[in-house]
């Protein structure tokens, strides 16, 4: 039925008196998520939103008491990476940062120290969070505009993920589970990591995978969907008109060394058979055309 | 951040990277004092002076004003360093990054001659693939290292940096043997690099690029031109660097939309964009394009698409004079459609637009929010989708 998260999931929050992790906090739990604790150094002990959730000083606390097994990170950028580690230590299978600029020698640190814990999935920095419809919001995404259905989302843009995300639940295919994979050249969790949870789930009927010009992710994401997926992809890379050097928004959105360009991902997409959507506004119609679903819209 | 060659040397000097003697100069007299003085520390009349710009390119580029003259000139005394320096600063300097528009030199860097023996090429930068910084080099100094990368990419040697240790002394020394340097001149390399991977640390830097690194003639190991340029998000580490920033070298739009915390990059085209987040962004230019027009920019207002920032973002666009139309496309996820409606009802009255303006809205309250703007009184065509948006704008500018 959906992948990573499910009504099982019981989340903390890094960073939850703070104004946006507070704010998201409410609303995933209004979602319907478990959010079971929060962490604030400083200010374990306390509780917030009416006496709901406990805050605790560290991580490890928080895993102790509550029994998480996910954490979303809303800690300011110069403290983000050191909470990505914090809760790697304490044990978290599932560590999603949402925070944006992030410094990269701090991320590079960070995604070091991971490899020694096998046990802990970092999603982010700088994504919009995961969530399966109905069962579990992490992150940032507008929760109304999801569906449960058949089609699974990965995305290293957020709001490029929500117009996917409203197409398949207009058209009525919905999401097993939508992953927004983040926008900085140094991350945890990537397209093949995705595809492979989608391949290997059985509710999930085809996979909407969007990129953007940087990097390397996409091609090789390409090359194991020729691989080992069997299951219809749609893809869409945004950046075709992005000139090279120039950093568009997100820090990995840049081509340099003439390499990262649109053009070559589209081409390595769609020599794995990935059918591409010529704009965004396409996205859920071609993912129903190559599902050849009944629509209700 | 960028900033200029004799910058980066300056704070390689400091961290204990050998770079060649020299200092800026303003002026042409300025620069016959730097000249002079280096000539009299060196004992050697040749001395380079060298245009600064945020570009590559320069031995090869061509002033506007003065064709004959090259962006870097090595010259026999500090009078004829002088003479060239008249020809170089206040002109316009064209290089094959800088565009056909150029760049106008306003400082020149005056360095010692050195005595050549071999280039070589050296860089430190994130490999995004392994998530490491790595160090790269290569033979083929001084040559265009995309070049050498598209075409014999076994020239170009890899050492991936373990960030548990930084780099090693042996990693050091492999790359050492590898490019053929023997005693004395291996250990002073190892030093050298060593040195330059603690400075690349130290700044926080995106890239560090020695090309040439040279040998010279009594084997020594040095710096010739460098390149070095910082991680944006760590800046808050670096207060110190931001008096490095030559405002003259970045787009005034640019600047002042970054105080917005605003992100605005300027295109060619003539249909700007006002859009939330970077991936939508740049899918909206994208699409721009697809339906036969192109994107004077892009423009992501970010999560909170306040009448404030809406205001600010419609100043930068319509500030660019090839803007023919401006097209709108906000997802609202947690904002509500009606609320980023009046923030653009509010900032096209303040702004007074004088171009036709398409706005997509979708999300919350969609239906309030189109409602809110057909019934504004102002010249606003609303939008269903990012195609039709798109299709609309691209209708209306059309001559």
């Amino acid at each position: 039925m959906s992948v990573l998260v499910d009504k099982n999931t019981r989340l903390i929050v890094q960073g939850i008196t703070g104004k946006v992790g507070l704010f998201h906090a409410e609303q995933s739990l209004a979602y319907g998520t478990q959010v079971v604790g929060g962490v604030t150094p400083g200010k374990g002990g306390e509780t917030v939103l009416n006496g709901r959730v406990p805050v605790f000083h560290t991580v490890r606390d928080a895993v102790e008491k509550t029994g998480a097994n996910a954490s979303v990170i809303f800690v300011p950028p110069p403290f983000a990476a050191d909470a990505i580690m914090e809760a790697a230590e304490a044990g978290v299978p599932l560590i999603v940062c949402i925070t944006e600029g992030i410094p990269v020698a701090d991320m590079v640190k960070a995604k070091r120290y991971l490899q020694d814990k096998p046990g802990s999935r970092l999603l982010g920095p700088n994504c919009p969070g995961i969530i399966t419809p109905k069962q579990c919001r992490i992150g940032i995404m507008p929760g109304y505009i999801h569906t449960p259905g058949r089609v699974g989302v990965v995305s290293r843009s957020g709001t490029l993920t929500y117009e996917a995300v409203h197409q398949l639940t207009t058209l009525g295919l919905g999401q097993s589970t939508a992953i927004g994979i983040g926008g900085d050249p140094v991350n945890g969790t990537n397209f093949v990591d995705c595809l492979k949870l989608f391949q290997d789930d059985p509710e999930t009927e085809g996979i909407i995978m969007i990129g953007e010009i940087g990097g390397s992710a996409e091609e090789d994401g390409a090359a194991f969907i020729r691989e080992h997926v069997t299951k219809p992809v749609v893809g869409f890379i945004a950046g075709v008109t992005a000139p090279p050097g120039k950093r568009m928004g997100h820090a990995g959105a840049i081509i340099s060394g003439g390499k990262g360009t649109a053009e070559a991902k589209l081409a390595a997409l769609r020599e794995a058979g990935v059918t591409i959507a010529d704009t965004p506004s396409d996205l859920g119609s071609t993912m129903a055309r190559v599902l050849g679903a009944k629509t209700s819209a | 951040m960028k900033i200029h060659e004799y910058q980066g040397k300056e704070l390689l000097r400091g961290l204990g990277v050998p770079v060649p003697l020299g200092g800026v100069a303003f002026t042409p007299g300025e620069v016959k004092i730097v000249a002079a003085d280096l000539i009299q520390r060196t004992g050697n009349p040749v001395v380079v002076v060298k245009s600064q710009i945020h570009a590559g390119g320069r031995g090869k580029g061509r002033f506007v004003e003065q064709p004959e003259v090259g962006g870097v000139k090595v010259v026999k005394s500090a009078e004829e360093a002088a003479q060239y320096a008249e020809k170089m600063l206040g002109n316009t300097l064209v290089t094959i990054q800088t565009g056909p528009e150029g760049k106008k030199v306003q400082r020149v860097l005056v360095e010692q001659g050195m005595n050549i023996a071999r280039e070589l090429y050296l860089a430190i930068t994130l490999d995004r693939a392994t998530g490491r910084n790595t160090v790269m080099a290569s033979t083929e100094g001084g040559m265009d290292i995309e070049e050498v990368a598209a075409h014999t990419p076994e020239k170009i040697l890899k050492e991936s940096i373990d960030p548990a240790v930084g780099l090693q002394a042996f990693q050091a020394r492999k790359l050492a043997y590898a490019l053929g340097l023997v005693d004395p001149v291996a250990p002073r390399f190892v030093k050298f690099l060593l040195a330059l991977a603690a400075a690349y640390d130290r700044l926080d830097c995106a890239l560090l690029e020695v090309n040439p690194l040279v040998v010279t003639g009594d084997d020594q190991v040095l710096a010739l031109d460098s390149k070095v340029s910082f991680d944006d998000n760590a800046t808050f580490r670096h207060k110190d660097l931001e008096e490095l920033r030559d405002p003259a070298e970045e787009d005034p739009s640019e600047l002042e939309a970054k105080s917005w915390d605003l992100s605005y990059v300027k295109l060619d085209g003539n249909i700007g964009c006002m859009v939330n987040g970077a991936g939508l962004a740049m899918a909206t230019m994208d699409i721009i394009q697809y339906v036969g027009a192109k994107p004077a920019n892009f423009l992501d207002v970010g999560g909170g698409a306040t009448a404030e920032r809406v205001t600010a973002a419609f100043k930068i666009i319509t500030r660019d004079p090839n803007v023919r139309g401006i097209l709108v496309n906000i997802f609202g996820g947690i904002m509500k459609c009606d609320t980023i409606a009046t923030g653009v009802i509010a900032a096209v009255k303040e702004v007074g637009l004088q171009v036709p303006l398409v706005v997509r809205l979708e999300g919350t309250n969609v239906e309030l929010g189109k409602k809110m703007l057909d019934e504004s009184g102002l010249a606003i065509t609303t939008a269903s989708s990012l195609r039709d948006a798109a299709t609309k704008i691209v209708e209306l500018v059309k001559p």
